[in-house]
């Protein structure tokens, strides 16, 4: 299991979502990825795409004008 | 519901666009046993709530992708597909041109139809569906040129219109019995009842408005902008963040070899800080005021005639002077004070 990070940053939504969707693709079950975006939008996207297909947000907070997001990959 | 046995259930890829008939006709095809999955294009045109939501006046809407909630209602997978660098040829030649506004519909369906047909095929899905509805929009759903996406998409009789099949001629999953046709729909017109009832009947509240469009192309404010940004530049092209920054701020072209890009609120003002590095930037020192992006080359006393421009902008619009910083975009500051420019001298011709 692996911990990666996403420069989500300065994008705005849907792109974080499909950045963390094509970072996904590429990891395997039980790594973890910390998304980082400045698109609020994105505090509520990327959890409905996680939740849609099946990854599990572990932690999700906002930081000055940035929104972080941590994800564990599922299947 | 009918359910078909796991091994020979057929699948089916839904163009979903966050409205309302994408969401029936996939929901149409969950109740007939079929399994759906989403498929949503993003060409960097798609009216996002986060896009206004830049903007402080929208922050009390709610802030969702609506591709994302149509999804999540029906309980299915949603693949969000990024084609901006693919969608410039659609938008730059459409072969069958363009609608009121800058909007290549009908190109634009026929290449998110071939897109779904190629990634049907390498899914090894069975067939498509769409939210279409005969005779519904001018351009890209004319009785007439339904034919026109099936034939110049490739997908042939395997793209499905749950929403008015039964108007048109049986396709390969109803011929081999894939989807019952006497459960699909006849639906035609802009009449948007039938698509509320049934709505209703499947209790989806809340769904995105068939009003508010999806895609800024169609929007004549947002086509000027883009047209003058191919006129400034000369040449038909883009890159995504040009076409982000035509949704924000106010735009303003005092002169043909340069544009200003001035922030409304601070909401546009974080998100332009964004592009400092990308622009010359003017900013107010005395009073609160405006991030302006510079797009072009100025000499300083263009520099200085521009910076009265988004004075007018500032708190500092009613002083004798206002300090202004301006960094080019190789780092280089100046600092000097300015009189704010008077409305009546700023030309209606140089909004864009």
């Amino acid at each position: 299991m692996s911990h990666y990070t996403l420069d989500a940053r300065n994008s705005l939504c849907p792109m974080p979502v499909i950045k963390t969707q094509n970072k996904i693709a590429e990891l395997l079950v039980g790594d973890t990825v910390e998304v980082t975006c400045t698109d609020p939008g994105a505090l509520n996207d990327i959890p409905a795409w996680c939740r849609i297909n099946g990854h599990s947000i572990k932690e999700s907070y906002e930081n000055g004008d940035e929104v972080v997001i941590v994800i564990q990959v599922e299947n | 519901m009918s359910q078909q046995p796991k091994s020979k259930q057929k699948r089916a890829v839904a163009l979903i666009s966050g409205g309302l008939d994408s969401l029936l006709a996939a929901k149409l095809m969950l109740d007939q046993g079929i399994h759906v999955e989403g498929i949503n294009f993003y060409t960097g045109f798609c009216v996002e709530g986060h896009t206004h939501a830049i903007r402080k006046k929208d922050k009390a809407k709610p802030k969702r992708n609506n591709a994302l909630w149509s999804a999540e209602q029906l309980g299915i997978k949603l693949h969000i597909i990024d084609i901006i660098d693919e969608y410039k040829d659609v938008l730059i030649n459409p072969k069958h041109g363009y609608g009121a506004n800058m909007n290549p519909c009908l190109d634009c369906k026929i290449f998110m139809v071939s897109k779904a047909k190629q990634w049907m095929e390498e899914n090894g899905f069975d067939f498509i569906i769409t939210g279409e509805v005969m005779g519904q929009r001018p351009m890209s759903q004319r009785k007439d040129l339904l034919p026109v996406v099936v034939r110049e998409s490739g997908a042939d009789d395997r793209l499905l219109r749950p929403l008015c099949a039964k108007n048109l001629a049986a396709t390969l999953p109803e011929r081999e019995g894939w989807v019952n046709r006497e459960d699909l729909k006849d639906f035609s017109g802009r009449n948007r009842k039938p698509q509320m009832a049934l709505a209703a009947e499947y209790k989806f509240e809340d769904y995105a408005t068939p009003a508010g469009g999806c895609c800024f192309l169609t929007d004549e404010n947002y086509s000027k902008k883009l047209v003058d940004l191919w006129q400034a530049r000369n040449k038909k092209d883009y890159e995504l963040d040009d076409i982000m920054l035509l949704k924000v701020g106010r735009h303003l072209r005092p002169q043909p070899h340069y544009k200003l890009i001035v922030s409304r609120e601070d909401g546009e003002n974080k998100f332009l800080k964004g592009y400092k590095k990308q622009f010359s930037t003017i900013e107010i020192k005395s009073h609160n005021g405006p991030l302006t992006l510079v797009d072009g080359k100025l000499s300083d006393e263009e520099f200085r005639f521009a910076s009265r421009i988004a004075a007018r902008f500032s708190q500092g619009r009613d002083a004798e002077s206002v300090t202004i910083k301006v960094t080019r975009q190789n780092g280089e500051e100046l600092s000097f004070d300015i009189s704010p420019m008077p409305v009546s001298e700023i030309k209606q011709e140089w909004y864009i």
